[in-house]
């Protein structure tokens, strides 16, 4: 169990990250308890390390705003759909198992494409097969083809989100010329 | 006033998300059909009771900690509706009958067909072959 | 304001027992962990409304435990599970 040194796209991050959960948790965010908190943080990435995870050292917050905006939408509305179906519909509900294939092979990206597609009520993450990076998602009140291409078309959409907000330069290149094709 | 009107109306919401929770419960007829009504209203629900709650206090300190609250929600719930979902699936917890399409059902076909050809043991000890597979997705470091 | 928190008890309180129900009935082991889950999102809705109505944070830190907690026993479960086909 070796680990390659101290990097710094993958560990600063983290190491800002539980600096934060250490003053969030203490409701202070004075120097001293942020002093203290970013020792325990570089002692914790350093002793309980996890497999580093790849990031590509780009973060649009533009993007990452607007995408947010457009998931509490999505929420909402999608939260309220699964609430009308469960008092309408109820058991004369039907699902559907349906695949979609991602463009991006970086993990990063699929996971957080994967969490998003499960937040929205009403589509759920049952497998992913990481060599063709393909989600097979549990969709509901999927009757026909074109419900299960929908489905597809907004995974899809929230993948390229995802890229615009921290894909690598040649994914989002791959994206941009994707999108002038069609 | 108007506090509290905003406050009813983000505290009612929230609560009717857990109403949904409960009503799916009960009339969705299969694991993974109710699996969506149980784990993802809720997510909505906290963040609307939280907005309730820092409206109340309305103190800034707390608010990263609420924030750290919803963060740690949004983060959790999936993974476990995933592996919930997952060991719904494999051990078909979930009426076929009910779904119109279905393209997970050749693909693991296809794949326990393979497990078996390529080393016959798998099948006797199905659990180990399973650990295998596991393990194969472990990036090495 | 009393009103609407009696209104929010009362929801609470239905959607609490339409769960269990489904705890107390469900076919399986994995429904009724599932019904167990949404039990213990709808005690941390509880807490934030009793923190609302006594005017104090200090169950703040039970929501962060909470949300854990049925994450862990979930994923446990499931993974019991898959391992027992």
């Amino acid at each position: 169990m070796t680990r390659q040194k101290f990097s710094l796209v993958t560990d600063v991050p983290l190491i800002l990250w539980l600096t934060f959960v250490w003053g969030a948790l203490w409701q202070d965010f004075g120097a001293g308890t942020l002093i203290f908190g970013l020792i325990i943080a570089f002692v914790v990435v350093n002793f309980f390390y996890l497999p580093p995870v790849g990031l590509s050292g780009r973060f649009n917050i533009l993007a990452f705003v607007s995408f947010s905006a457009g998931f509490l939408v999505d929420l909402v509305t999608a939260s309220i759909e699964v609430f009308w179906l469960a008092v309408t519909r109820g058991p004369a509900l039907r699902n559907a198992v349906v695949a979609v294939r991602l463009r991006s092979h970086s993990d990063l990206i699929v996971t957080a494409t994967g969490h998003a597609t499960s937040l929205i009520p009403g589509s759920l993450v049952v497998e992913v097969d990481r060599a063709s990076s393909t989600l097979y998602l549990h969709c509901l009140n999927v009757r026909t083809e074109e419900d299960a291409e929908a489905m597809r078309a907004t995974v899809r959409k929230s993948e390229a989100a995802f890229i615009r907000i921290m894909g690598t330069r040649q994914e989002l290149a791959e994206l941009r010329a994707e999108e002038s094709v069609s | 006033m108007l506090t509290d009107v905003v406050m009813s109306i983000l505290l009612i919401g929230g609560a009717l998300m857990s109403l949904a929770a409960g009503i799916g419960l009960v009339r969705f007829p299969d694991l993974l059909s109710r699996m969506h009504a149980a784990t993802k209203p809720q997510v909505l629900g906290l963040l609307l009771f939280l907005l309730a709650l820092a409206l109340e206090t309305g103190s800034w300190p707390l608010i990263p900690l609420l924030v750290l609250c919803w963060f740690f929600q949004l983060l959790t719930t999936p993974v476990s509706a995933h592996m919930v979902g997952r060991a719904g699936y494999r051990t078909r917890h979930l009426r076929q009958d009910l779904l119109t399409i279905d393209e997970l059902d050749d693909v693991v076909a296809c794949a326990v067909v393979e497990v078996d050809r390529d080393d016959p043991a798998h099948e006797a000890e199905g659990v180990d072959g399973r650990q295998d597979a596991d393990r194969r997705d472990v990036p090495d470091h | 304001m009393t009103v609407v928190i009696y209104v929010v008890q009362g929801i609470l309180a239905v959607a609490v027992l339409l769960a269990l129900y489904r705890a107390v009935l469900g076919p399986s082991l994995l429904d009724r962990v599932l019904a167990l889950d949404v039990v213990l999102a709808i005690i941390a809705a509880a807490l934030v409304l009793t923190m609302i109505v006594n005017h104090h944070t200090d169950h703040l830190i039970l929501l962060v435990v909470i949300s854990l907690i049925g994450f862990i026993g979930s994923v446990a479960v499931a993974r019991f599970i898959t391992e027992r086909g």
